[in-house]
């Protein structure tokens, strides 16, 4: 065996080693854990650099093409590491206050589901897909019932993992499908017998799409999303709408593009379908919610299904234009969450109606808060504007003008629910606002980051230019 | 040169963050901090500007027998196509004969302006504001010349236009401020709609926006746009390249206030005076005047006919503007229109121009950019000497002026006597060569632009002294007993004095060596023609025009109501400035407004909004109508993932 294959899983490498160095510092610091949080985040920090400078050098293919990885990849990789830095930031001040004991649990298990969806992200062969799934689903489950004293914690975890196990079924049945008729497991191989429509093939392939539509939270697949994301401690959600979507979405798009190239017809349909009931479905259920976290769900249900306008484009305007529109929407709706969190930490409220007046007494949060709806509405010049541009624009060359237009029309209705929220904050009266936040310096730092990001992306070419170049991987 | 590469960036960055750090930071400031502040940043501009100027006049731009067109630096900004490079947005900085002229311009009068502005401005509410909004202008400007493509010069151009819009809405508290403010913004960005859609045209046949392309000579044409576009008809019946340059060319006239688009530059006067020398004088205004120079190859050989349309538009709205100015009473306007009607003559220099040295008049695109140089440094002198006038009697009406010689304002008198002269042409001053020029350029190609330029160079000497007599002569006001007028601070006269030693001595290669030479179409070195015969008559005029003023003016006396009355007609409709005003309030109020403005408020009140209405209604009611599908009960959310799974499997099989 050439062992040098390991060289091209550097960032898995370096992942692991961090795991097991936190596991063990852990184990050897006791129940005081004084300092192991900086010591994490610092160490994560110094894997996030490392993967912008040197991983992405012995990017290769390895184990027989079971592991493939390209600056497309490294890319993905990267993007996915800046927005668990930020998360980790996020919840630096949760964990110091309520987790002081379990701060070591928490980080083995977030990083445990980033290994998963390197895993993913890399695969070539549908079972070790298999297996990072659900090395990013199971300890998720956990992440979700991390609030130990909280009855919701404790039932969306419930929900998500009988969810997760009951849709890893689903996809299985579809797998052995695709090995029954294929006789293989390996992606370029399946694309090379997959051709022709059968009803089996037809079958298989939803059943497939439905797993992975589990994890980017699809409509019909999205059930679990509005109970798990407001049950769940709000990092989690936010990890879990952000990085976790973001991961599957890549995955989905990489396998269609590989696994499945002469069947565009099919799995364009199948998407088409898909991904107007999703940006339907989702806002219609994001106007009409109170619990800010739940409006968040659904929100990030519509959103899934704008960035899934990328992939069905099936070009390669939307390979570039599906990875931007990530690399935004993580920025964008970690802001959100972020300022979510505070408020939540500090004063206790949840309920949109609580948002009222907020602008009134704690300025700077709801100005931050205003931008992240923004950008989510796709209101120029921040960034949202820009990824949403680049996807229609992308859907547009592909000649899918009916979808161009229900999505269009969709994104008025979404800009109602988002402006309802800064109307809520701005321009509604409270007698009683939230009480002026002192906010943690973690937390806030992490904001203005994001806040930074969806002012500035859009007018840094470099970024999207990078991403196109890197791309064409794909096809 | 790679030192002036290095330092490039400067120009552009630097007031830029000036405008961040004053704009964000500038209220936790001292109000003084914030203007010392802002004047270093500019001085460090002016430094780094004068010294990239320099090195390119006489370092690296020369290669052989012309000027180079070096790009500095150029930055995509924005790809539009993968195929046509040409059409990529950039941010770059393209240095030749004419940027570097205008760096020097802009950040010469920019400098004085923010010195002079620490007296003139001080103590007023939003100080720091005014300076951050300076730095805009500066960075603004400063875009605009360097402009590598015609799209970042786009971009600017309108950063300019809002800059202008802030400062002129200054003191917002004041209606008929926010009015102008408005108007101004208003109708230079019509005038840029009109720009846009001539950026559009053109760069759709020729394929990009960079202008060395599209001003690329070869022979007896601007290669690319002959070749892409001669013969090309816009909308079947236009001729394409015509269009695109005329529209092009109306951009620059709403900038640069031409007719019919001049309404909006003596309203502008409402903003605070060191902004309307900066702005309204010296170097937004002369964006236009700059826009047909950048693309003057493509005027002269591939749109002669719309450079001579603008010859004469610029004929008559020197004219009209000169004659205006003659019955203003308010010194602003006074100014304004006369501004308005120097500008004019840079565009009758260019309408007249030729582009090498064989073809007649040639002179053109030389005199009219020095006139453009020279015309900065006289105007905001003029500007800011009204604006000392103005802080010493608090009016801006001639009215409440007069004999202000022997008050004392000895340094605002000298400098601006020496302005005077030079707008009106008397030797040795810098005016007196630049609109010579202008008037030797004309002659040689149409005797009827000379002439009415040679007139036009009568009146302005005529209103230029009959403002000048009129604030310092005249008879003493009665209003001085309860306020005596005295000479302003030194950060006010001192910036005066800078200028009026540019007006005095620039026609000295020796003391002032960016000499007009260099400046040509071509970019080759002119030799200039000094005609002993235009030159004699011009004086002469202007003379006559002094002579006029000084008979007139220079005590109190009903000689001028006199005239006045016996020209009644002219004399009122020019003081309503010819009525334009009120014709542009017809047209928009009862026109647009009631006519077709209701029948599209109709249909956006009743169609679109009745068929957003819809899908708000729609969209509220069917999300009562299935929100309980989300039931919270597990066993419901896995039959609906199953059967979601079977259904859609299905029809797509029925559908393939």
């Amino acid at each position: 065996m050439d062992y040098s294959q390991f060289l091209s899983m550097s960032h898995e490498i370096s992942l692991v080693s961090l795991l097991i160095i936190l596991l063990l510092a852990d184990l050897v610091m006791g129940k005081k854990k004084s300092g192991f949080q900086a010591c994490a985040i610092g160490l994560f920090a110094i894997h996030t650099v490392l993967g912008f400078t040197c991983f992405g050098e012995s990017a290769g293919n390895a184990f027989a093409d079971m592991y493939q990885s390209s600056d497309l990849h490294v890319l993905i990789k990267n993007i996915l590491n800046i927005g668990t830095c930020i998360v980790l930031l996020m919840s630096y001040a949760w964990n110091e206050k309520e987790n002081k004991e379990y701060v070591g649990e928490f980080y083995f298990l977030t990083l445990s589901t980033l290994l998963g969806m390197y895993f993913m992200i890399s695969s070539g062969d549908f079972l070790f897909f298999y297996i990072g799934l659900e090395l990013a689903s199971i300890p998720m489950a956990a992440l979700v019932a991390f609030d130990k004293k909280s009855k919701e914690s404790a039932e969306a975890a419930a929900k998500y993992i009988l969810t997760a196990a009951f849709s890893s079924g689903v996809m299985l049945f579809g797998i052995s499908l695709i090995y029954g008729t294929c006789g293989s497991l390996y992606f370029d191989e399946v694309a090379y017998k997959f051709a022709s429509a059968t009803p089996l093939m037809v079958l298989a392939f939803v059943c497939f799409i439905a797993g992975l539509g589990f994890k980017i939270s699809l409509v019909p697949f999205h059930f679990w999303t509005a109970d798990t994301y407001q049950g769940a401690p709000t990092s989690i959600t936010a990890y879990l709408s952000v990085i976790s979507k973001g991961a599957a979405v890549f995955t989905c798009m990489a396998i269609l593009f590989k696994a499945f190239p002469s069947s565009t017809e099919v799995w364009q349909t199948v998407l088409w379908i898909i991904i107007v009931l999703t940006i339907v479905v989702g806002n219609l259920f994001a106007m009409r919610q109170e619990n800010i976290k739940r409006f968040f769900a659904y929100s990030s249900v519509s959103q899934a299904g704008y960035i899934m306008l990328g992939v069905i484009a099936g070009n390669e305007v939307g390979v570039s234009t599906t990875i931007f529109y990530i690399l935004i929407y993580m920025f964008t709706n970690l802001a959100a969450f972020g300022v979510i969190s505070i408020i939540e930490r500090q004063a206790g409220k949840l309920n949109i109606s609580d948002y009222n007046g907020l602008y009134s007494t704690n300025p700077k949060l709801a100005v931050m808060m205003m931008l992240a709806l923004f950008s989510l509405g796709g209101i120029p010049p921040f960034a949202g504007m820009f990824s949403k541009f680049f996807i229609f624009v992308g859907l547009f060359k592909s000649g899918m003008i009916g979808l161009l237009f229900i999505a269009l029309i969709n994104t008025v209705v979404s800009l109602y629910y988002y402006l309802l929220i800064v109307k809520a904050m701005f321009i509604k009266e409270n007698e009683k606002p939230i009480a002026k936040i002192e906010s943690d310096k973690t937390t806030i730092c992490a904001v203005v980051i994001c806040t930074i990001a969806v002012i500035a992306i859009g007018f840094i070419s470099p970024i999207y230019h990078y991403i196109e170049s890197v791309s064409s991987a794909l096809n | 040169m790679d030192t002036v590469k290095l330092l490039a960036p400067i120009v552009l960055a630097l007031p830029f963050l000036m405008f961040f750090v004053l704009g964000l930071l500038g209220n936790k400031m001292k109000p003084n901090v914030a203007g010392i502040l802002g004047t270093c940043g500019l001085s460090i501009v002016a430094i780094v500007s004068y010294f990239i100027a320099i090195s390119y006049f006489w370092g690296f731009g020369r290669v052989g027998e012309e000027y180079s067109q070096e790009i500095l630096f150029n930055l995509d900004w924005l790809k539009m196509s993968e195929t046509l490079p040409g059409l990529t947005i950039k941010i770059g900085f393209l240095l030749d004969p004419i940027s570097a002229m205008m760096l020097v311009v802009i950040s010469t009068v920019s400098l004085m302006v923010h010195i002079y502005s620490m007296g003139y401005m001080h103590g007023e509410e939003g100080f720091q504001r005014y300076y951050a909004v300076l730095s805009l202008f500066t960075f603004a400007m400063m875009g605009l010349v360097i402009a590598t493509n015609i799209f970042q010069m786009y971009i600017f151009w309108e950063l300019v236009g809002v800059s202008s819009f802030l400062l002129i809405s200054f003191y917002f508290i004041k209606p008929s401020a926010v009015a102008a403010a408005k108007k101004a913004f208003i109708v230079t960005r019509f005038a840029d709609m009109f720009f846009l859609i001539g950026i559009l045209i053109l760069s759709y046949y020729t394929e990009t926006f960079q202008f060395l392309d599209l001003t690329a000579v070869s022979g007896d044409h601007a290669t690319l746009v002959h070749d892409r576009m001669c013969g090309e008809e816009f909308f079947g019946f236009l001729p394409a390249i015509s269009t695109a340059m005329f529209l092009i060319f109306l951009g620059g006239a709403g900038k640069s206030a031409m007719f019919p688009f001049h309404i909006w530059l003596p309203d502008a006067m409402e903003g605070p005076t060191p902004a309307s020398a900066l702005i309204h004088a010296a170097t937004m205004v002369v964006a236009g005047v700059f826009l047909v120079a950048r693309m003057f190859p493509v005027y002269f050989f591939e749109a002669a006919d719309v450079l001579t349309l603008i010859g004469y538009i610029g004929a008559f709205t020197s004219l009209f503007a000169a004659v205006i100015a003659c019955v203003q009473t308010d010194i602003k306007r006074v100014l304004a229109f006369s501004t308005i009607s120097q500008i004019a003559y840079m565009f009758v220099a260019l309408g007249v121009s030729g582009y090498t040295s064989e073809h007649e008049a040639c002179l053109g695109y030389t005199s009219s950019m020095w006139h453009l140089f020279t015309h900065a440094m006289f105007k905001a002198c003029l500007f800011m000497g009204a604006g000392c006038i103005i802080h010493a009697v608090h009016s801006n009406e001639m009215s409440a002026m007069g004999n202000l010689a022997k008050k004392h304002m000895t340094i605002t008198h000298i400098t601006f006597l020496v302005s005077c002269l030079a707008i009106a042409g008397i030797p040795p001053f810098s005016g007196f060569f630049s609109k010579d020029e202008i008037l030797v350029a004309a002659a040689n190609k149409d005797t009827v632009l000379y002439v009415c330029q040679a007139f036009v160079a009568g009146l302005t000497a005529f209103y230029m002294f009959r403002l000048y007599f009129r604030i310092f002569w005249w008879n003493e006001n009665e209003s001085y007993k309860h306020h005596a007028p005295h000479e302003a601070p030194k950060n006010m006269t001192v910036p005066l004095i800078v200028l009026s030693i540019f007006t005095c001595f620039m026609w000295i290669e020796k003391f002032f060596p960016f000499f007009p030479d260099k400046i040509t179409a071509d970019r080759k070195t002119l030799d200039l023609e000094f005609d002993s015969v235009i030159a004699g008559a011009s004086v002469l005029v202007a003379l006559v025009g002094i002579g006029l003023a000084y008979w007139l003016y220079k005590e109190k006396n009903d000689k001028p109501d006199a005239i006045a009355s016996k020209v009644k007609c002219l004399y009122i409709s020019a003081s309503h400035r010819f009525y334009i005003d009120e014709i542009y309030l017809f047209v928009t109020r009862n026109i647009i407004f009631g006519g077709i403005c209701k029948a599209i408020a109709w249909f956006d009140r009743h169609v679109i909004d009745g068929f957003m209405d819809m899908l708000g209604w729609t969209a509220r009611e069917s999300a009562s109508g299935i929100r309980d599908v989300q039931s919270g009960n597990l066993q419901k959310y896995a039959l609906g993932y199953i059967l979601g799974v079977i259904i859609i499997a299905f029809f797509v099989f029925c559908s393939l």
